[in-house]
C-alpha cells in the first residue's frame, strides 16, 4: 500500500464515521421516543418488555458505530507504530497462534469439565481412602504453579521413566501441545470440582429425599433432579473460570507451543513495538466478549425458575 | 386389612433414643392423626415408614410387604427390588414441598409416573391433568413451582404423592410452613381424601382439623404413644395427664 492509498482510505473512513455517528444517535432518540410512548400507557416503574422496533434500532445503532470504533482503533494504532502495513501480518500471524490458544482452550473445557466432575464425585465419596486422594489432588494442583504443571507433564515422562516424548503426536498435535492440554485440563479439573462441589452441596437434601420416596434410581436422582439444578447454580463460577482460561493459554509459551502470546512476544521483538501485545489483548478480549455472551444467553435460558 | 403395621419400633440417632417401642397399625380406608409436643419423634415415625430412616429393631409392612424385621435380634431390610415395590405403594407430602424447582407443575407430577412406573406419557398426562383438577390446580399445569403460592405448591406436591396410585399417604405437618390463610385450601383436599377413602397418616398441629377428619388419634411424646383413641374422644376427653396438658395449650 502507498500514502495515497491510505489517505483515501482515511477519507472514506472519516465520512463512514461521521455518517454512523449520526445515524446512531438518530436511532437511538427514535427508539427512546418510542419507549416513552410506550411508557404511559403503564403503571411507574413498571418492566416493559422492548417491542422489536426498539430491538431493532438499538442493533442499528451499534451497527452504524462500528466506523467509529474501527476510526479509534486505527488512530491509536497510528500512535503507537506509525505504520499500518505492519498490523495486516501481524494480525494474520497471530490469528495463527489465536488457534492454538483456541485448541488448548477448546480442549480444556471439554476434558476438565468432566473430570471436574469425577474428582467433585471422589472428593465426596464416602469411602475416605477415596476422598483423601482428590482432596490431595485439589489442593496441590490448586496450591502449585500452573505453569510448573505444566514442565512436569512434558518433562515428566522422560525424567521419571526414561520415556521419550518428542515424536509422540495424535493427528496434527505435537506432544507440546498434547502436554498443555493434559496439563491444563488436570489444573482446571481441581478448580472445576471445587465450584461442583460446592454447587452440589447447597442442594437441600429434601431433593433427594423426594426423589427417593418417588422411587427414583440414584443416577435417577442425579441426572434428572440433582444435576440440572447443580449446573444453574455454578454457571457464573465456571464462567469466571472459563474466561480466566482464555487468558491463561499464554501459560503455555513455557512448552514453547506457539500459541498467541508467544506470537505476540517474537513479533514484538522483531518489530520493536508494543502493536502486537495490543492486538494480541484484542485477540484475547474479542474471545472473552464473545464468551461472555454465550454465558449470558446460557444464563437467561434457565432463569425460567429461581 | 391393615395397609401400615409397625411393630415395636426402635430408633436411635448416635446416643440419643428417639423411638423408643413404638406399636402402629393403620387400617385399609382409616385416617389417623399424630400429635405431639416438638421433639416427640412424630417425624422419625414418619420418615422410618417411608424408608427415609433405617430402624433398629421392630417390624414394618407395608402394604402387605415386609420392608423390615428384627425377628432373629438383628434388623434385616429388604432387597432393592421390594424396596421399590414398596415405594411405589406409600406416597409422602413434606411440610416444606420439596417440589423440583426445575420441572413445570405437571413434570412435577408425571416424571415417576414415565421413568419409575414406565407409563407412556399421555397417560401420564391424563393422571396429571385429572389431579389437577382435583387440587384445584388445572389452570396451573404448566407454571413453575416458584411462581406458584405456598398452598397452591403443597396441593402440587400432594399431586404427585397420589400419582402413582398408593395405597397410604403420610403428611408429615403439611400446613406448618403456610400462612393461616393458605392453610384451608390444603386442609380441604386433604379431607377431600378423607372422604374418598383415602389411607392417611397425618402429623399436624391442626388440632380442630385432626378432631374432624381423622378417625383415630395418636399421641406421642418422648419416643412412645402416651394415647391413643378415637379422634374425638381423645380431644374432649384425654385420659392420659400428659395428654391434658398438651391439649391445654390449643
Ligand atoms: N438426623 C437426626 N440426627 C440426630 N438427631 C435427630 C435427627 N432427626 C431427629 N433427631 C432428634 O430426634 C428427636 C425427635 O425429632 P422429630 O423430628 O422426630 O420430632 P417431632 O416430633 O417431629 O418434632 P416437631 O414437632 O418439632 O417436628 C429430636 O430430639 C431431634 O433432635
Ligand atoms: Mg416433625
Amino acid at each position: 500500500m502507498n500514502p495515497s492509498d491510505i489517505t483515501a482510505e482515511n477519507s472514506v473512513l472519516a465520512l463512514l464515521t461521521i455518517c454512523g455517528v449520526i445515524v446512531a444517535v438518530a436511532c437511538l432518540i427514535a427508539s427512546e421516543i418510542i419507549m416513552n410512548a410506550k411508557k404511559k400507557h403503564y403503571p411507574e416503574g413498571a418492566k416493559i418488555k422492548k417491542p422489536l422496533p426498539v430491538i431493532l434500532l438499538q442493533v442499528a445503532s451499534a451497527v452504524a458505530a462500528i466506523p467509529l470504533v474501527i476510526s479509534i482503533v486505527l488512530k491509536m494504532i497510528d500512535l503507537f507504530t506509525g505504520n499500518r502495513e505492519n498490523l495486516i501480518s501481524t494480525v494474520k500471524l497471530l490469528g495463527q497462534g489465536f488457534a492454538f490458544s483456541f485448541g488448548i482452550f477448546i480442549f480444556t473445557i471439554l476434558f476438565s469439565l468432566p473430570l471436574g466432575l469425577l474428582v467433585a464425585s471422589g472428593r465426596m465419596s464416602k469411602i475416605k481412602t477415596i476422598s483423601v486422594f482428590f482432596k490431595t489432588y485439589i489442593s496441590i494442583l490448586r496450591g502449585t504453579p500452573l505453569m510448573l504443571q505444566l514442565l512436569l507433564v512434558y518433562f515428566g515422562p522422560y525424567y521419571l521413566f526414561g520415556v521419550t516424548t518428542g515424536n509422540i503426536q495424535i493427528g496434527p498435535f505435537n506432544y507440546r501441545f498434547i502436554a498443555t492440554v493434559i496439563g491444563f485440563s488436570l489444573n482446571y479439573a481441581a478448580y472445576f470440582a471445587e465450584i461442583f462441589r460446592g454447587g452440589i452441596q447447597s442442594m437441600s437434601k429434601g431433593q433427594y429425599e423426594a426423589a427417593q420416596v418417588l422411587g427414583f434410581t440414584k443416577s435417577q436422582t442425579y441426572f434428572k433432579i440433582i444435576l440440572p439444578q447443580v449446573v444453574k447454580r455454578v454457571l457464573p463460577s465456571v464462567g469466571n473460570e472459563i474466561i480466566t482460561l482464555v487468558k491463561d493459554t499464554s501459560l503455555a509459551q513455557v512448552l514453547a507451543v506457539t500459541e498467541m502470546f508467544t506470537q505476540a512476544s517474537a513479533l514484538a521483538s522483531a518489530q520493536v513495538s508494543v502493536m502486537p501485545f495490543i492486538v494480541a489483548g484484542l485477540f484475547y478480549y474479542l474471545m472473552n466478549l464473545v464468551i461472555e455472551t454465550l454465558l449470558g444467553l446460557l444464563e437467561k435460558s434457565m432463569n425460567y425458575y429461581s | 386389612m391393615n395397609i401400615l403395621e409397625m411393630h415395636d419400633i426402635h430408633k436411635s440417632f448416635n446416643d440419643l433414643a428417639v423411638l423408643k417401642g413404638i406399636n402402629l397399625s393403620v387400617a385399609q380406608g382409616e385416617v389417623v392423626a399424630v400429635i405431639g409436643p416438638s421433639g416427640g419423634g412424630k417425624s422419625t415415625l414418619l420418615r422410618c415408614a417411608t424408608t427415609l430412616e433405617r430402624i433398629d429393631s421392630g417390624k414394618i409392612v407395608i402394604g402387605g410387604t415386609e420392608l423390615c424385621n428384627s425377628d432373629d435380634g438383628f434388623i434385616h431390610y429388604c432387597g432393592k427390588k421390594t424396596l421399590g415395590e414398596i415405594r411405589s405403594k406409600f406416597g409422602l407430602v413434606f411440610q416444606n414441598f420439596n417440589l423440583f424447582p426445575h420441572f413445570s407443575v405437571s413434570r412435577n407430577i408425571t416424571e415417576a409416573l414415565v421413568h419409575v412406573h414406565k407409563k407412556s406419557r399421555e397417560e401420564a398426562d391424563e393422571i396429571c391433568n385429572a389431579l389437577l383438577k382435583k387440587m384445584h390446580l388445572a389452570h396451573k399445569a404448566n407454571e413453575y413451582p416458584c411462581n406458584l403460592s405456598g398452598g397452591q405448591q403443597q396441593r402440587v406436591s400432594i399431586a404427585r404423592a397420589l400419582a402413582a396410585n398408593p395405597e397410604i399417604i403420610f403428611f408429615d405437618e403439611p400446613t406448618s410452613a403456610l400462612d393461616p390463610e393458605l392453610t384451608k385450601g390444603v386442609l380441604k383436599v386433604i379431607k377431600d381424601l378423607a372422604t374418598e377413602k383415602m389411607t392417611m397418616v397425618i402429623v399436624t398441629h391442626e388440632m380442630s382439623f385432626a378432631r374432624d377428619v381423622a378417625d383415630r388419634i395418636v399421641f406421642m411424646d418422648g419416643g412412645v404413644i402416651v394415647e391413643e383413641g378415637p379422634a374425638f374422644e381423645l380431644v374432649t376427653n384425654p385420659k392420659e395427664e400428659r395428654t391434658k396438658k398438651f391439649l391445654a395449650g390449643y
